[in-house]
């Protein structure tokens, strides 16, 4: 990771002895150390997102989080920008109020899998279909971390854990693909090892107008990689790295996880529509003038 | 209208539209709602007026979504309401309590029908006023209004907003069938004559702002998003900065705030009606559409010369513990009419202690009490 700060910043600006990392300042120092296993994947996409935050250019001031709960949903307290933790599943209709209410907001969801898909499944496919203006990270690791690892709806088929002792027993969803075929207009996916491409991705999806999405493949060394025999953090970045296969543009459809098939990366979906907001106003100056 | 939204001016309006045009005049600019009958012309009549006043209307996909969108909103810096019935009542006590542990001020209108479940979509029930105390998981207090005609469908309505304003808190407006679909005279007063209470905001720059220290009246100072005060908000037990602490000093902490900025402006929330109870023997304690059934059968009683008065909750909760307690000092009973099976009566037993009998006419809804029945409770009362 040092080298890629020192690519990142401009040698002039790196203090040779530095009184604190350089993205504390987007961070809730007064909170740390965090909650996140050794080897967990949360971590390193959040800092994917902070500095895509801080490429952006975006007035933090104006910039939200919202998270759900579980793992991931504890995101929300760490960032040092207005953020809201909220009940389980519910962070994306959260999100939309606040984003409907005020317009110059960035609004952006950082959940996980279980909370995103499951409990929150239908406000995921109802604010893409509205095509809300929001950017939703969704970390996937494949289970449930929060309450020790139980089944979900992203577990691939045959995979063990603490509620599958003998293998799940269905089919997982494929997440890109119903966020596409649910109306999102950017659906990206990455691992947590692919950390450049996964930062320019989220840095795009925020610089779309509607409801763009990127899920994150993610290490979950202490529950799910241990029963699925990828025992330590490594094991599962090595098996991103060699079974991780890039493929922009590809349909969706085709991106399926097995459970020691190759994973799909890239961005898949990248269009522009009108907005929740456009429309609204569209149709406020037409009709109501 | 005006530039405020406010429809100033005499109308022949439906209960449900006068509770829409009294959220509009209190300065509401968001509505988020499922369509449910009996509430569904409150969600029409939004969807029509907020375009035209600066506001948002979006129907969500179910109400677990209409309540928490509402919560956005209000964090978002926009005064924001939704209105449903039992089924969606229902769903929106999980982010009831997440509004109520974040102090979020909002307005959630029930329009209740006959229960329980699907029950009686389109007849009036009473079947929700201990849901509406205790629906949502864990301790709290909660302010609910009750109206007993379009009139105050209105009134309450603006008088939700400024108690969730001045407290932070949800407050519910829990009015049925009956009161919502009744269509009746309702005057609209001019914008200066109606009292807005404002968001309290915080007086400290943004790096001194702790969002969860209180006043002294315990009701802590809001920012919204937006307004780089960067703050923290979570549904876990939280200390004055608004991070979790799990910690059973921190729960006790913070519940009690929570229960006693309630319960301490008791005085100031609960709002009664009441007619002939100094020399009372009986006393009818009745809310929303019951107060009116009340109304002839009282007046039947006491032709036949029994002295009997009415007590008419307008706020139901927090409960008028100290009012009942004090009747029930001097008054021989209570007579409770309800559209449920025992649910205010239990409150008025328990304030009651045993001093003066309740008796409770009990209805299970579908239509409102027949007035013979309230009559014979009250003879009953008065043996």
């Amino acid at each position: 990771m040092s080298n890629e700060q020192a690519v990142n910043l401009k040698p002039e600006t790196l203090d040779p002895k530095p009184e604190s990392h350089p993205m504390n300042y987007l961070l809730r120092e007064d909170r740390l150390p965090h909650i996140w296993c050794p080897g967990c994947g949360i971590g390193v996409a959040l800092s994917c997102f902070l500095k895509a935050l801080q490429k952006s250019g975006l007035d933090l001031d104006k910039v939200a989080v919202v998270s759900g709960i579980g793992c991931t949903g504890r995101v929300a307290g760490y960032v040092k920008l207005d953020s809201f933790h909220t009940t389980h599943g519910r962070a994306i209709p959260f999100a939309t109020g606040l984003k409907l209410a005020n317009p110059e907001l960035k609004v952006v969801v950082f959940s996980g899998d279980g909370d995103l898909i499951a409990i929150g499944g239908n406000h995921l496919i109802h604010a893409a279909r509205r095509n809300v203006d929001m950017t939703v990270i969704c970390i996937n690791n494949f289970n449930y971390g929060m309450t020790g690892g139980q089944v979900g709806p992203t577990t691939p088929t045959g995979a063990i854990t603490s509620t599958s002792p003998y293998g799940c027993f269905e089919h997982p969803f494929n997440i890109p693909y119903l966020a596409a075929a649910s109306g999102a207009v950017y659906v990206a996916r990455w691992t947590a090892l692919h950390v450049r491409r996964l930062e320019k991705s989220i840095l795009e999806a925020l610089g779309k107008r509607g409801f763009s999405f990127v899920e994150v493949i993610s290490p979950c060394p202490t529950l799910y990689g241990r029963w699925n025999k990828q025992r330590t953090g490594l094991d599962q970045m090595q098996y991103y790295h060699d079974r991780g296969v890039i493929k922009h543009g590809i349909d969706p459809k085709e991106v399926d996880i097995g459970l020691h098939g190759e994973i799909i990366e890239g961005v898949f979906v990248d269009i522009e529509k009108p907005t929740f907001l456009d429309f609204y106003s569209r149709a406020l100056a037409e009709s109501v003038g | 209208m005006n530039g405020d939204g406010v429809l100033t001016g005499e109308f022949f309006m439906m209960g449900d539209v006068a509770c829409a045009e009294g959220a509009i005049s209190a300065g509401c600019r968001f509505f988020g709602g499922y369509p449910i009958t009996p509430a569904t012309e409150i969600a029409e009549r939004m969807s029509e007026r907020m375009p035209r006043v600066g506001g948002t209307y979006i129907q969500m996909e179910d109400e677990l979504a209409s309540m928490i969108v509402v919560l956005g909103a209000s964090w978002g810096g926009v005064k924001a309401m939704t209105a449903t019935s039992g089924p969606g009542f229902s769903l929106m006590m999980e982010n009831l309590g997440l509004g109520i542990m974040t102090e979020t001020p909002c307005v959630l209108v029930n329009v209740q029908r006959g229960d329980p479940s699907t029950g009686l979509p389109t007849l009036v029930g009473q079947g929700d006023m201990m849901q509406a105390r205790w629906g949502s998981h864990g301790h709290y207090e909660i302010i609910a209004l009750s109206p007993s005609s379009p009139q105050e469908l209105f009134d309450l309505t603006i008088r939700a907003f400024n108690l969730s304003e001045k407290y932070r808190t949800p407050v519910l407006v829990m009015t049925d069938a009956e009161v919502g679909h009744m269509t009746e005279k309702v005057v609209i007063p001019p914008p200066e004559e109606i009292e807005i209470v404002p968001r309290r905001k915080p007086t400290v720059p943004p790096h001194e702002y702790l969002p969860y220290r209180a006043d002294d009246d315990l009701v802590p100072p809001m920012a919204n998003a937006g307004e780089g005060y960067r703050f923290h908000v979570t549904g876990l037990t939280h200390d004055e900065r608004g991070y979790p602490v799990m910690d059973a000093e921190a729960q006790e902490r913070l519940i009690s705030r929570l229960v006693e900025k309630i319960r301490r402006n008791k005085d100031d929330i609960i709002q009664l009606e009441e007619d002939g109870l100094e020399d009372a023997e009986v006393v009818v304690c009745s809310y929303g559409i019951s107060a009116r059934t009340a109304l002839w059968p009282v007046e039947l009683a006491r032709k036949e010369g029994i002295k009997v008065g009415n007590l008419r909750l307008i706020t139901v909760w927090p409960f008028p513990e100290e009012r009942i307690r004090r009747l029930a000092r001097k008054v021989k009973a209570f007579v409770v009419p309800e559209l449920n099976y025992g649910q205010i009566v239990l409150e008025v037993e328990r304030c009651a202690a045993g001093q003066a009998e309740v008796i409770l006419v009990r209805h299970a809804g579908g239509d409102i009490h027949d007035p013979q029945k309230v009559l014979e409770a009250i003879r009953r009362a008065a043996r």
